[in-house]
């Protein structure tokens, strides 16, 4: 058990944006039996406290490379960016402008005669552009130098607008199903 | 988590909610976004000759608290100058409202928000 690898290493891959999800499910699989609390019955309790400790550190690893957008925050942590910062805020105008207008249009697509169609060019719209934004922010985190991780950051800050939005594109579509 | 009754009052019944024409050379626009909880703030200011903001007006999308946070500075901002206005501290908005520690950076964004807008006002003006 080493707690000092970083979760790539953790899970034997390679420390990229690209993650093989099949072969990142295989290795949890091996590291879940590794510490299966049988294997473990007869140890002392400071190394079950340790394998639980471990268990807890591997399932985060899981969390962090499944998702696309943790695994990009975790990736600028990684090249030293705080990432998770309040004093984090963004003040591109014209994003700010345009996540303003998808709000709004998301207001109003309760009054709207068909709100579905609303809530699907929304979806349409911001699912293109984070799209681009992840392409923007592997080509900016390949680059690696300051500026290009400057870059990097910022499209991990607007993805996480976009983030947010589909989510709440898909909540107004449950309330209006019911 | 329970919001304060101020919080409450401002997020019920937000005050100056609205825009002005971000094209007037008066009127300072300042956009902020809070990635961590997605909220995006409007707030604008309309200052006269005196240099003495007349009017404020917001949008905000976000929590209560944020809605709160930048309601009340709009109250705030009318009557005061722009160096006054540029004085108002995230601190002093999280103490009036009360808010809690994690809804602390919501006070943050309406600070940055002022600074924004106070920012883009003068551009404006040396242009």
């Amino acid at each position: 058990m080493d707690f000092r690898q970083n979760y790539f290493e953790l899970f034997g891959l390679p420390v990229s944006f690209a993650v093989e999800q099949v072969v990142l499910q295989q290795r949890y699989q091996e590291l879940q039996k590794s510490l299966h609390p049988d294997r473990h019955a007869a140890a002392s309790s400071q190394q079950q406290r340790m394998a639980l400790q471990y268990a807890t550190y591997v399932n985060e690893g899981l969390a962090t490379l499944k998702s696309p957008l943790k695994r990009a925050g975790y990736l600028l942590q990684l090249a030293g960016l705080d990432v998770r910062s309040e004093a984090n805020t963004t003040k591109d105008v014209n994003f700010l402008m345009q996540q303003m207008e998808w709000r709004e249009a998301l207001q109003e697509a309760n009054a709207a005669t068909d709100p579905f169609a609303v809530l699907n060019s929304v979806r349409d719209e911001v699912g293109q552009a984070r799209d681009g934004l992840y392409q923007r922010f592997v080509s900016a985190w390949q680059q690696g130098d300051a500026d290009s991780l400057a870059q990097a950051h910022e499209c991990h800050r607007q993805l996480q607008f976009m983030h947010k939005l589909l989510d709440e594109v898909d909540a107004m579509e449950e309330r209006l199903d019911d | 988590m329970a919001y304060s009754d101020k919080v409450i009052d401002h997020y019920e019944n937000p005050r100056n909610v609205g825009k002005l024409d971000a094209a007037d050379p008066t009127v300072g626009t300042g956009m902020v976004g809070a990635p961590a909880c997605g909220d995006v703030m409007r707030l604008q200011i309309k200052v006269n000759e005196q240099g003495v903001i007349e009017d404020a007006k917001f949008k905000t999308y976000g929590c209560g608290s944020a809605i709160a946070s930048s309601s009340l500075v709009t109250e705030w901002m009318k009557g005061m100058t722009l160096d006054q206005a540029a004085e108002i501290k995230n601190t002093s908005i999280a103490e009036e409202l009360a808010l809690p520690p994690v809804k602390i950076h919501c006070s943050v964004l309406a600070e940055d928000a002022i600074k924004a807008a106070i920012d883009d006002y003068r551009a404006k003006v040396a242009k």
